[in-house]
């Protein structure tokens, strides 16, 4: 199926996640492809899980069935093992290294070199990556959804170019941020393809 | 996307939009005159959104006090032939009904649409409520989108359809629509401009009480003339193209009707996995379209009905089947074949067909024994109250004077509302043992007092207070009733994303308001204790609490301080810990559970970029472990 691509993202409410796959499905229409998305508001932010998923091709539903994610874009490691109802033995794993530690007392956070461990046992395209410090070097933390955006665009399999996804941003985000934002997408995108 | 787009786009103009931004553009396109809501997931979009480009959009908006004041608002300018619009999410529909259904029996002059955004799975709500049974109740008709171009669509159509026959229109959305975003292509916008002073135009409401005072003498009528505009709309719905027939097999054996979200995960389903089922896509799905669905079902051996919530159009139906005696069978919701509650998915869709058609190859996927302990072993992270909330300050000080007045946990009642503070309901909190609905809190105080010995301690924010709990307090005072409210005023209606409300000097479309205050509002009730405190200053919360629980009458306590939420406001310097003091006892980890502060390998730790410094934990900690920032 040509262009035909899902892309589940997680992490934690306020790292900037709906305003990624905004960006990323308002470059998919730009290049005339059909595209769907799902959000979640209210409830579930206040520090939560937030999750958003994208689709890419012909679907009428936004919701990704289990373990048909083309890509799964974690911004947080412990939001990467909820979000793996979405993956398959095919699919792209990657996620911020940097771990934002929940309040609740429940379970111990565990050590994130072990999640990277057992993820790479089990899958085989495991793609870790420090955004959060690469995000400060592009000049802020809050640049952190850039570095993720600019992992996405480099996925061989991934239908959109880096050029409308750049455009998309620029339509989506103030013109002050562009220069950081644009340091922020190529450092991303290096990370995985360099 | 600039939002101003959704007023000066041009017609054939494509934009990504959310389900209520396109909702918004509907109403545009629409030339809707006045708007009116009260904020509810998954709704509160819509209004975010209307209060920023109502002046550019000649709307009139107001963020009404609740659902029934806005239906109200919207149908007397519906009846002074405007066309009007009020949103909702499912419950406002609750609040809205008593006046909703004399709307259906006295019927509007200008096109008039309240969209109601239901919540299958409750991801923000009380219960899972189908507003499709309020279309039935009322008898006015109802639209399901899909998806947001059908949300645009389907809103601009309905009040043309609405105006066609004198009668409002309900368009349901749910969560996955409102929340979807897609592609929607722009139509053309009806000319709404102004005819006087104001930004929006005025109408004129023409007398005719036969017409518009549900009095015995005329009301009977009114039915019947509703029944009359019901039957002439149903030869709309056979008819109506957002009732159509999607062929995947040239077979007539399985057929298939959905409506809204869970037509799309239908859809994928059949058209992903090659099934031999042709679908019928209900949008306009009362009245009832019997005769589009019998030449439907007519040749078909069995059909699935695939709908959120309650099996409504199912029970269609099987009325349509025994109506005209056709040989059919039914699977859906009543014979097992989906689920009776919770949303849908794909998965959840595709199970229920395999039932029927054995087609899904089960595939289980096994993964490493540390994979699966790694699942089982994750930290929940549920939706907290932010660091620097004056909640958690009153809820900490609450239940320190319960311990120091010598009461247990379980001699005390929390009745709590709706609103952040629900959050409450967590531990260390513990603050919150019963809920029915927005405003309950106080009604449920006068229950408690009378129904027990216990002590009652009743929450409610501003919002909600002047939503649905002054009435419930004139009811306290006059009855003497023995209970301790507290309203949480955080100087916005929070949980729903920041809205004015009446407690602020700011109107919905941005405009200075006259600000009421809920002190005197408890006191013009009746009430002889009204304090208003700082919650905090942990001192003061827990002396006024001893204070009102020593009372026997309705004591009001109003916790005034801004949700840390509220842009533009000085952030105060973060707390600072003093390692050489802390004696590791905990409280402020496990007693204040404060987002802000953790422990790390043994040591207390503050997250400086979340902690707002409220300085609650500095009072809360008895060995200057923490100080305030500077």
């Amino acid at each position: 199926m040509d262009n035909h691509y899902c892309i589940y993202i997680c992490g934690v409410g306020g790292q900037g996640i709906i305003k990624t796959s905004t960006i990323i499905g308002e470059a998919a229409m730009n290049q005339g492809l059909d595209v769907v998305m799902s959000e979640i508001h209210g409830m579930s932010q206040r520090g939560g899980s937030v999750s958003t998923e994208l689709k890419i091709g012909g679907y009428n539903s936004s919701i990704i069935p289990n373990q048909a994610a083309d890509m799964l874009l974690s911004f947080e490691p412990v939001e990467t093992i909820r979000g793996l109802d979405k993956v398959n033995s095919e699919t792209k794993i990657v996620y911020n290294t940097h771990p934002i530690i929940p309040s609740s007392t429940d379970k111990e956070y565990p050590s994130v070199d072990g999640i990277t461990k057992t993820l790479k046992e089990n899958f085989k395209h495991v793609l870790p990556i420090d955004g959060t410090r690469l995000a400060i070097e592009a000049g802020s933390v809050l640049s952190l959804n850039m570095v993720l955006l600019g992992a996405v665009t480099a996925d061989d399999k991934f239908p959109l170019t880096k050029e409308s996804v750049i455009d998309a941003m620029k339509n989506n985000l103030k013109p002050k941020f562009h220069e950081m934002n644009l340091k922020a997408i190529e450092s991303g995108y290096q990370s995985i393809k360099g | 996307m600039n939002l101003k787009e959704l007023v000066t786009g041009e017609s054939g103009e494509k934009q990504f939009l959310l389900g209520n931004e396109a909702a918004v553009r509907g109403v545009i396109e629409a030339g809707v005159s006045i708007a009116a809501t009260y904020p509810g997931t998954p709704s509160s979009e819509i209004g975010n959104v209307l209060s920023v480009l109502a002046k550019d959009a000649n709307i009139y908006f107001e963020f009404s006090t609740n659902e029934k004041v806005a239906m109200e608002v919207a149908a007397t300018a519906a009846a002074s032939g405007l066309r009007s619009f009020t949103f909702m999410k499912h419950v406002g529909m609750n609040v809205a009904a008593d006046s909703f259904m004399t709307t259906a029996y006295s019927g509007v002059t200008g096109g008039m649409v309240i969209l109601s955004a239901d919540d299958p799975s409750l991801f923000s709500s009380q219960n899972e409520q189908d507003t499709r049974n309020y279309a039935r109740i009322a008898n006015v008709p109802v639209l399901e989108p899909s998806n947001c171009q059908e949300v645009k669509d389907m809103v601009k159509y309905a009040f043309d359809l609405s105006e066609q026959f004198g009668l409002p229109v309900i368009v349901r959305t749910t969560t996955r629509v409102s929340h979807m975003r897609g592609v929607v292509e722009f139509g053309d916008v009806n000319d709404n401009s102004s005819n006087n002073d104001n930004h929006w135009k005025r109408g004129h409401f023409n007398k005719d009480p036969s017409k518009y005072v549900p009095v015995p003498a005329f009301a009977g009528d009114m039915h019947v003339r509703l029944w009359d505009k019901i039957k002439k709309i149903e030869g709309i719905s056979n008819r109506s193209e957002f009732n159509h027939e999607i062929n995947f097999s040239d077979e007539r054996v399985y057929g298939l009707i959905a409506s809204s979200s869970a037509y799309n995960y239908a859809h994928d389903i059949v058209k992903f996995n090659d099934l031999d089922i042709n679908i019928l896509k209900l949008g306009f799905s009362y009245p009832f379209p019997q005769d589009k669905v019998v030449e439907f079902l007519e040749d078909l051996d069995e059909v699935f009905i695939v709908e959120e919530v309650d099996p409504i159009i199912e029970r269609d139906v099987l009325a349509a089947i025994g109506a005209k005696n056709l040989d059919v069978i039914v699977h859906g919701k009543l014979d097992g074949t989906f689920p009776l509650y919770h949303e849908f998915n794909s998965d959840i869709v595709a199970q229920g067909l395999d039932k029927v058609l054995n087609f899904n190859e089960k595939t289980t996927v096994t993964y490493s024994s540390s994979l699966e302990e790694l699942q089982e072993n994750i930290p929940s992270r549920a939706p907290v109250l932010c660091a620097g909330c004056p909640h958690r300050a009153m809820y900490y000080g609450i239940n320190l004077a319960i311990e120091e007045l010598g009461l247990k946990p379980e001699d005390v009642i929390f009745a709590s509302d709706i609103g952040c503070y629900t959050l409450g309901i967590n531990p260390p909190y513990n603050a919150a043992d019963y809920l029915l609905s927005m405003g309950s809190s106080v009604g449920d105080g006068c229950g408690f007092s009378v129904s027990t010995d216990q002590k009652v301690a009743s929450f409610i924010g501003d919002s909600t207070f002047f939503h649905s709990g002054v009435s419930p307090l004139i009811n306290a005072v006059h009855n003497k009733h023995n209970f301790v409210l507290t309203v949480l005023d955080n100087r916005i209606t929070a949980m729903t994303g920041g809205q004015p409300n009446p407690g602020i000097p700011v109107d919905g479309m941005g405009d200075e308001a006259p600000e009421v205050s809920i002190r005197k509002l408890a006191l013009a009730c009746g009430c002889d204790y009204v304090r208003v405190i700082n919650p905090f200053n942990l001192e003061q919360v827990v002396k006024t609490y001893k204070e009102a629980f020593e009372r026997n009458d309705t004591a009001v306590i109003i916790s005034k301080a801004p949700c840390t939420l509220i842009k533009g406001l000085t952030k105060k310097p973060p707390v600072n810990f003093v390692e050489g003091n802390c004696n590791y006892c905990d409280k402020c980890v496990s007693e204040l559970a404060c987002p802000a502060i953790s422990k790390v390998d043994g040591k207390i730790t503050i997250d400086k970029a979340q902690c707002d410094g409220c300085n609650v934990c500095i009072q809360v900690c008895k060995y200057g472990a923490l100080e305030a920032g500077r």
